[in-house]
């Protein structure tokens, strides 16, 4: 069996019937989607740092985006949810080709460039003189959709999806492309890779499953505002998971999402300005001193981690 | 008599800010020909390498490969016109295994013909046992090895040799001096930067010597040494004349 599949069943199957079989016995049917949307921006984010190393602070831009670009397409097309969706991917999409030119940019650079981007969407959404649009920042509801059950097992179906998508980058020629050019982009052009391209390529990935997040997170909660769409504390987090768990593997981001989202969840919900600063100070460190996060502790003895 | 050149340069320049690293540099390389590049540091060299393969984009002069001209086109689609190298440093895939770094070059820069044959390739460059390896786990002189098997799994037309020798031992280099020499003869050509004098002169008798450059001597290595200006510059004026 390709090693692709045999990580994605190993690894993502049960992740995913875990969080399938959860509601059956835990009543805070919020929370455990918040954790599926985790898990899904962490892989998102897993497929642009991890095998390209861009660490796009403004991440979240992409995921507020795929929330409008939902609510946009319920209220202004009349969309069903499914088709809603897609638009929400899209628009991740359409602001990674606008964002392209980032990709100029290296290391603290693009992530600062990255970060006033999603800002700059934050602000145009939310500005009062487009409320006919956007209802700028009165926020929206989208009652005539709100379906908690189905969105949340189409967040598990993306979820799949995301997973999969990482398991074949890990293995399959393209993602290996990919890792060639992080580690050394120059004899990655001279091996005959499209360098620009394939980075691209996992840009717009990327962009794609935040924008399908966003658009499945509007879905289920159904009543938000900009601040909650655009929330810089998403990147935040989808990075302190990602980074500590371990990019550029599969089992990295979601020990990271179950770890410290757990950890915020049990114990940091009461002082959450604690964490975002705890968290914040764990970027720091790991960035300086486990970059390759958890996982590479024991990739550095051997074992191999999906 | 020399064989349809497939590399032409005529009059290359690179200037570095005020620095002229290649100053008007022509020379011309048919297939199955080795020309040596040797010359002091800095004496452009490694930028003569640099330009050919895409790395930097030359200030002047004109580059034909094949017949075609070469500026304009990315170092990637260089690799798959048949253009590779090796680097004075080896620039390894860190994280991948040896097998996959060669598979990714195979693949990706290998545009026409058939595949090439990696199990072989990495026994005829004693790499096979490495293969499951991670590159970053392999010493220098083997990463050389590796980007020499990387650059030879593109099945190039011309290959760029960047100080291939340095940190090899006697028995090695006369090894890699044979696999060369068995390069140029299935029709490769090469064009090798060198310090090691006496590596070169195992591989070939042509040589350009250059400095602050600009071409100071063409023709046999065996003359080069006599010439009085190479003298110069490479042990000083109180050797020369």
């Amino acid at each position: 069996m390709p090693r692709a599949a045999r990580d994605f069943l190993r690894v993502g199957v049960p992740v995913v019937l875990l969080f399938a079989l959860l509601p059956l016995f835990y009543q805070n049917e919020l929370l455990l989607f918040n954790f599926v949307l985790f898990l899904i921006l962490t892989q998102g984010l897993n497929a642009v740092y991890g095998f390209t190393g861009y660490l796009p602070f403004g991440y979240v831009g992409f995921f507020g985006a795929g929330a409008y670009g939902f609510a946009l397409a319920v209220m202004h097309l009349a969309a069903p949810p499914l088709l809603a969706l897609l638009l929400a991917g899209l628009a991740g999409v359409v602001l990674g080709l606008i964002l392209t030119p980032l990709l100029r940019l290296s290391g603290a650079y693009f992530a600062i460039a990255n970060l006033a981007a999603a800002q700059m969407v934050y602000q145009i959404i939310a500005n009062p003189a487009l409320a006919d649009i956007t209802k700028g920042p009165y926020g929206v509801s989208l009652a005539s959709v709100f379906a908690p059950r189905a969105s949340y097992a189409v967040a598990l179906v993306i979820l799949a999806f995301v997973l999969g998508l990482v398991a074949w980058l890990r293995h399959g020629r393209f993602g290996l492309a990919l890792q060639a050019m992080r580690d050394d982009p120059v004899s990655a052009a001279m091996a005959g890779i499209p360098v620009l391209r394939g980075r691209v390529v996992a840009w717009l990935l990327s962009a794609l499953i935040a924008g399908l997040a966003g658009g499945v997170f509007a879905w289920h909660i159904s009543v938000f505002y900009p601040e909650t769409a655009f929330d810089i504390s998403i990147s935040i987090f989808a990075i302190v998971f990602t980074l500590f768990g371990g990019a550029a593997t599969l089992t990295g981001p979601i020990a990271g999402v179950l770890v410290l989202y757990g950890l915020y969840n049990v114990i940091g919900i009461s002082v959450p300005q604690y964490f975002q600063l705890i968290y914040g100070a764990l970027i720091v460190g790991l960035v300086l001193f486990l970059p390759r996060g958890f996982a590479s502790l024991l990739s550095r003895r051997g074992i191999d981690v999906p | 008599m020399s064989p349809e050149p497939l590399l032409e340069i005529a009059g290359l320049v690179k200037r570095f800010g005020g620095f002229r690293a290649l100053d008007g540099v022509s020379f011309s390389l048919g297939p199955g020909e080795v020309l040596g590049l040797v010359g002091p540091n800095g004496s452009g060299k490694t930028t003569c390498i640099n330009v050919i393969s895409g790395l930097y984009a030359p200030d002047g002069g004109e580059m034909r490969f094949a017949g075609r001209p070469l500026g304009g086109n990315a170092m990637h689609r260089r690799a798959r016109l048949g253009i590779n190298r090796t680097f004075q440093s080896p620039r390894p895939f860190a994280s991948l295994s040896v097998r996959q770094n060669v598979e990714l070059a195979a693949f990706y820069g290998h545009a026409e013909g058939p595949r090439a044959d990696i199990p072989a390739l990495l026994a005829s460059l004693d790499l096979d046992s490495l293969a499951p390896r991670r590159a970053e786990d392999l010493n220098s002189a083997q990463q050389k090895l590796l980007d020499l098997a990387r650059a030879l799994a593109t099945a190039p037309r011309l290959l760029l040799v960047d100080e291939l020798a340095a940190g090899l031992n006697p028995a090695e280099l006369a090894r890699m001096a044979e696999r060369l020499r068995a390069l140029a003869r299935g029709g490769m050509a090469l064009l090798v930067v060198e310090h090691l004098l006496g590596f070169l002169e195992s591989v070939t008798d042509r040589v350009i010597v250059m400095n602050a450059g600009r071409e100071i001597f063409e023709g046999d290595l065996s003359a080069a040494v006599r010439h009085p200006e190479v003298v110069r510059v490479f042990l000083g004026s109180d050797h020369a004349g």
